[in-house]
């Protein structure tokens, strides 16, 4: 059996080794989802059916990306930057085993983990203070697809950054610039439904949707099934692609730091 | 084992010259390097900070490709055949760890099992021998975080060997270690190499690993080797000849005899300096006759400061 399946299992006990820390940030998910939640009821007792969204679509919306936020890591980053930037990535180029096969499998490990640990604070919270849409199994089914799919997009996305250290000797412009695209473009700020015109079509089909608004949409049934599936997979696919085709380029014009 | 012919890697690298200007120099880390190593022997790789010893071994190991030049490494071609010459061979960065910082020893030796795919009846007894060889008993529950410097070297090792590589190549594994752990790794090493037939290469700057364990010692400087042999070809190359250590029965000023200068006088006791062609019985015998002698030591000629000499170009580089 490959490797793969034990680095994603050793990923996820790394990742849950610290369940008390993990359940704090859920209540800090959960805190931030509250004032999140009453702006949003705000917003829509403005305007009620802003987006085609209804004030409880809206109140699910803001809680359920608040427990997905941890998994798909809008906030960027993975420990490959640092092992990157020390040399320690030394040790992961040597390995029988690709880079990105590798860094992949421990990412799912980790987004399982996560999700595990900081979902269930934001979620209960939520229903037990508002109303909140119970979506059908089927749904459910649809919905766990695209999380997953979310997963390997936000993946990616953040393994592209790390790789950018083989080129650059400081990552916090590049850290910075997905930071916001990433807030702002996955409906992490606003649901990308409220951005009017060009801008809302546009942010639709950038990837950074893939990760919250994408995921939202099936879950509220805002969205066919099939049509967001297969725009998340096409964004997985084209991403882990370019990172296939950049790991090549980085090994080429490698440099190791530090000896 | 290891055949490396003329290689030289160059590292671009851009500085600022001005605000937005940047100038492109090419840095040689390695450069004209060849040399082979036979399968069994015990290689020390030498030389002093910057010297291009990392960048060999990364391009031994398939993470650099060379410049120019060609590396074999058991016959494989490192930088094309990285995958399949890394079930063979094991590396140990003394600086950096395979190892899962989270998670006990037991876990990370277990996934290397995964890794290079080692049959379960095979891994079990190779990890019962090194589990008994560097006596990591105690602490194989342990998670990688708590161990001290020397248990997670002793980790780190079990983890390069767990496959039974052919090769084994070590960059500065006693870094930070104290006596006893360094003897503990070393006493494995000499028996890993002997017994089981391993071959090593090893970067160090203890120079206590290499007179203890090295066949051979490789001195490289500025990307180039300057020195190539066994320890006492190296002693042979220094200028200095070995030390004559007296104690006078009275103090007295520096002793008298034809070529011998005396390097330093303590009370009753001097330190003779011996030219390299000198007979160190003949001049016992004419100090005895003129002087009533306590006690005297023949000292060799310090290793440190051999290779202190080497680096600073004293000595002339000559291919070994």
């Amino acid at each position: 059996m490959s490797v793969h399946p034990w680095v994603a299992w050793y990923a996820f006990r790394r990742h849950t080794a610290y369940p008390l820390g993990a359940f704090t940030e859920g209540l800090t998910n959960t805190v931030f989802g509250l004032l999140r939640a009453y702006i949003l009821i705000a917003v829509w007792a403005e305007r009620p059916s802003l987006g085609g969204y209804d004030v409880t679509d809206a109140v699910t919306f803001c809680f359920l990306t608040q427990a997905l936020l941890g998994a798909v890591q809008v906030f960027g980053g993975m420990d490959l930057t640092a092992r990157i930037r020390t040399g320690d990535v030394a040790i992961d180029l040597y390995r029988p085993v690709g880079l990105l096969g590798w860094w992949l499998a421990d990412d799912v490990g980790r987004a399982l983990a996560t999700l595990l640990l900081r979902a269930g604070p934001p979620l209960l919270t939520g229903a037990i203070i508002f109303d909140l849409r119970a979506p059908s199994p089927a749904r459910a089914a649809a919905f766990a697809a695209a999380f997953a799919l979310a997963v390997l997009v936000s993946f990616a996305l953040r393994y592209l950054v790390a790789l950018a250290m083989f080129w650059l000797s400081d990552d916090q412009g590049v850290q910075m610039i997905s930071l916001v695209l990433t807030l702002f473009f996955s409906g992490m700020v606003l649901p990308l439904v409220v951005f009017p015109g060009a801008l809302g079509t546009a942010a639709g089909w950038l990837p950074w949707s893939a990760l919250i608004q994408v995921p939202a949409d099936v879950y509220l049934g805002k969205r066919d099934v099939a049509g967001a599936l297969a725009f998340q997979a096409a964004w997985a696919a084209a991403l882990l692609a370019a990172a296939h085709l950049v790991t090549r380029a980085a090994r080429h014009r490698l440099v190791v730091q530090g000896g | 084992m290891i055949e490396v012919t003329d290689v030289a890697r160059t590292f671009t690298v851009r500085r600022r010259t001005g605000r937005f200007r940047r100038v492109r120099t090419t840095v040689r880390a390695v450069d004209g390097m060849s040399f082979t190593v036979p399968r069994g022997q015990f290689l020390g790789y030498l030389g002093p900070n910057g010297a291009g010893k990392s960048t060999t071994i990364k391009m031994l190991t398939g993470i650099l490709t060379p410049s120019a030049g060609s590396v074999r490494v058991c016959g494989l071609d490192p930088s094309r055949q990285r995958t399949t010459l890394a079930r063979r061979i094991g590396v140990v960065f003394g600086q950096r760890t395979t190892l899962w910082w989270d998670l006990p020893l037991r876990d990370s030796l277990a996934l290397v099992r995964r890794l290079y795919r080692v049959e379960s009846a095979a891994h079990r007894e190779r990890l019962d021998e090194l589990t008994a060889l560097l006596e990591l008993g105690p602490f194989l529950d342990t998670p990688v975080r708590q161990l001290s410097l020397g248990q997670r070297m002793r980790g780190d090792l079990a983890a390069a060997l767990l496959h039974a590589p052919e090769l084994l190549i070590l960059d500065e594994p006693t870094i930070g270690l104290d006596v006893v752990s360094k003897a503990t790794v070393r006493g494995f090493l000499e028996r890993l190499n002997t017994e089981r037939g391993t071959t090593i290469l090893l970067t160090t700057h203890d120079l206590g690993d290499i007179e203890r364990l090295c066949d051979r010692v490789l001195i490289v400087d500025r990307g180039r080797p300057v020195f190539d042999g066994d320890l006492p070809a190296l002693r042979a190359r220094a200028d200095t000849g070995r030390t004559l250590v007296v104690d006078l029965a009275e103090p007295g000023p520096p002793v008298d005899l034809g070529g011998v200068t005396v390097a330093r006088v303590a009370g009753p006791r001097q330190w003779l300096a011996l030219p390299p062609d000198a007979n160190p019985a003949a001049v016992i015998a004419a100090l005895s006759a003129r002087y009533e002698i306590r006690d005297l030591a023949l000292r060799e000629p310090d290793i440190e400061e051999v290779v202190a000499r080497l680096y600073q170009g004293v000595v002339s580089p000559a291919a070994g």
